[in-house]
C-alpha cells in the first residue's frame, strides 16, 4: 500500500526559494554575471520562480533558460526514448556564472548531462547548482550549491514536485513510499 | 505514451499516436541544427550501416548527417561498390554487417519489403530508407512535420497528391500518414498513374488538375519515375507538363495560402515551373532541413531500450 507524506507544503516550498535566492545573492556579488537555468520539467518553474526573486534583491531582471538533458543522458538505451522538452537559452552563457536549478538531487546523473549539455553553449564562468530537495543516493561525485531541503530517503521512495505553474491544486511536495 | 517499436519499416503499422511522438521529438531535434554546436552525444558509440542497394544522394545524405549529428559511427555500403555485383544476397550481406556488430541498418532497395525481411533476421534497429514502390517512412513523417509546421496542424487540412503516384513510395508513405492524422487527401494524374484503386486507401482520385487543386492547403508534387516505369505511361513529358505541371497560372487559381511541396529532385519545367520551386509559397527546402531532424528523432526515439519513459531525476 503506498503511503504519501508531504515534505514540503506551499509556504515551506516558498520559504525555502527565498533563502536559496539570498544565498545565490550573497555567493554572486556581480548579480549582472547570473543566468538561471532550468532542468525540465521541475527545474523550469523552479528556476523562473528564484529569478522573480533575485530580481528584487538585485533590482535588475535575471535571465532565465530551460535546458533539456535527454540527449546528453547516458542511459538512452536502457529505458524508452524520453520525451524531450523545450531548450530555451536566450543568452550568452560565455563568461557568465550559470545556475542550474532542478528540483530533486538523486543520483547526479541527470546533473552530469545538464554539465554536458550546457558545454554545447559555451564556457560559462562559473556553474552552481540549486535544488529544492536533495535526496541523496549519488552515483557520481556531485554536490548541490544551495539546497531548499535534504531529505534522506530510501531507494524504493519517490519523491514528488507539485506546482501550481504546472497545474496543480497547490504547491506542494510529496514523498511516496512504494 | 512512449515510443516502444524496434524498427521503422512503414507508416501504415505506426498508430497517429506514434506519428505524433516523432513529429514531437524532431522538433527539438530541429532547434539542434539551430545551435553554435549542432551535434549530440545520444548515440555515441552506436555504428550505423547505410545500406543503400538503390542509388540516392539526398536521402543517404540526410541519413549520414543526421547519424554524425547523434555521434554514431558510419559505414556507407552502396550497390557501386560492393559484394551485390559479387552475387551475394542481401540477407548474408546483412549478416556479415551485424557480425561487425552494426546496432542499425538504414536500408534503400528497389524490392518492396526488403527492410521488413532483414527485422526479420536481423538483432539490429532496422530503418526503411525507401523500398521499391511501397513506403519510404522518413519522408512521409518529414512532409507531415512540414505542414504541421508551416500550418499548425495536420487533421482538415486539404492535401493533393501530384503526379506519378502508381509508382511512388513517397505518396504511399504520405497517404498513411495524412490519413491517420485527419487531412483529406487527393490524388491527381494521368489516369493511368493514379489508378481508382487508391481509393481504397481513404482518398478521393481525380484526373482534372484544376479541380484537385482549387481548394487545396497543401500541393505535393511527385516527380515521373522514369526509372521505376515499364512501359510509357503517357504520350509525352510536355504533354504531362501540359496537362499537370503546376504554373504560375495554375497556382493563382488555388487559395493564397496553399504552400507546395516537393520531396527531390525536382525536374524544373516538368511537373514543377521554375519560378514556382523558387518562389515564396514553395517549401522545397524546409523539407530538406526537416528532414534531417526527422531522420535524428527517428534513430533517437528506435535507440531507447525496453523500460518506463521516466528518466526524470528521481
Amino acid at each position: 500500500m503506498p503511503e504519501t507524506t508531504v515534505i514540503l507544503d506551499a509556504t515551506a516550498i516558498q520559504r525555502a526559494l527565498t533563502r536559496i535566492a539570498h544565498e545565490i545573492a550573497e555567493r554572486n556579488e556581480n548579480g549582472a554575471e547570473v543566468v538561471l537555468v532550468g532542468i525540465p520539467t521541475g527545474g523550469v518553474p523552479l528556476a523562473q520562480r528564484l529569478g522573480k526573486i533575485l530580481a528584487e534583491i538585485w533590482k535588475h531582471a535575471v535571465p532565465t533558460g530551460s535546458l533539456d538533458v535527454s540527449m546528453h543522458r547516458d542511459d538512452l538505451d536502457q529505458r524508452a526514448a524520453p520525451k524531450i522538452h523545450p531548450t530555451l537559452m536566450p543568452f550568452d552563457v560565455n563568461g557568465k556564472t550559470v545556475v542550474l536549478v532542478d528540483d530533486v538531487l538523486f543520483s547526479g546523473r541527470t546533473i552530469r548531462a545538464a554539465l554536458d549539455a550546457l558545454n554545447d553553449f559555451g564556457r560559462p564562468k562559473k556553474i552552481q547548482l540549486a535544488v529544492l530537495i536533495d535526496r541523496g543516493h549519488r552515483d557520481l561525485p556531485i554536490r548541490a550549491d544551495f539546497v531548499g531541503k535534504n531529505t534522506p530517503t530510501a531507494l524504493d521512495e519517490k519523491i514528488s514536485l507539485r506546482l501550481v505553474e504546472s497545474g496543480a491544486a497547490q504547491d506542494e511536495v510529496l514523498l511516496k513510499k512504494q | 505514451m512512449s515510443w516502444t517499436r524496434k524498427h521503422l519499416l512503414d507508416i501504415e503499422s505506426l498508430t497517429a499516436d506514434e506519428i505524433m511522438i516523432v513529429l514531437d521529438t524532431a522538433r527539438a531535434f530541429k532547434a539542434v541544427g539551430q545551435r553554435a554546436i549542432k551535434k549530440v552525444p545520444a548515440l555515441r558509440g552506436k555504428t550505423v550501416v547505410n545500406l543503400f542497394v538503390e542509388p540516392s544522394t539526398r536521402t543517404r545524405i540526410s541519413f549520414e548527417l543526421a547519424e554524425q549529428r547523434l555521434s554514431a559511427d558510419i559505414i556507407n555500403f552502396s550497390t557501386e561498390a560492393s559484394s551485390f555485383k559479387k552475387g551475394e544476397t542481401l540477407k548474408d550481406t546483412a549478416l556479415n554487417l551485424q557480425a561487425l556488430n552494426a546496432d542499425f541498418i538504414v536500408i534503400r532497395h528497389s524490392a518492396s519489403g526488403a527492410p521488413h525481411f532483414l527485422s526479420r533476421v536481423l538483432e539490429a534497429h532496422v530503418i526503411n530508407a525507401g523500398d521499391g514502390a511501397h513506403e519510404h517512412p522518413t519522408q512521409a513523417l518529414l512532409d507531415t512535420f512540414t505542414v504541421r509546421e508551416r500550418k499548425g496542424k495536420i487533421a482538415g487540412l486539404n492535401v493533393t497528391i501530384l503526379g506519378d503516384i502508381l509508382y511512388s513510395r513517397v505518396a504511399r508513405s504520405n497517404i498513411w500518414a495524412l490519413t491517420k492524422l485527419g487531412a483529406k487527401v487527393t490524388l491527381c494524374g494521368p489516369s493511368t498513374l493514379v489508378p481508382k484503386t487508391f481509393e481504397q486507401m481513404g482518398c478521393r482520385v481525380t484526373h482534372d488538375v484544376d479541380e484537385a487543386i482549387r481548394d487545396a492547403d497543401i500541393i505535393n508534387l511527385l516527380r515521373i519515375q522514369h526509372e521505376r516505369q515499364r512501359k510509357t505511361m503517357f504520350p509525352s513529358i510536355n504533354e504531362y507538363t501540359q496537362l499537370f505541371g503546376l504554373n504560375k497560372a495554375r497556382l493563382a487559381r488555388t487559395k493564397p495560402d496553399a504552400l507546395v511541396m516537393h520531396p527531390g529532385p525536382i525536374n524544373r519545367g516538368v511537373e514543377i515551373d521554375s519560378e514556382i520551386a523558387d518562389c515564396d509559397r514553395s517549401l522545397i527546402l524546409e523539407q530538406v532541413t526537416n528532414g534531417l531532424a526527422v531522420r535524428m528523432a527517428v534513430l533517437f526515439l528506435l535507440n531507447g531500450g525496453k523500460g518506463p519513459q521516466g528518466v526524470a531525476g528521481n
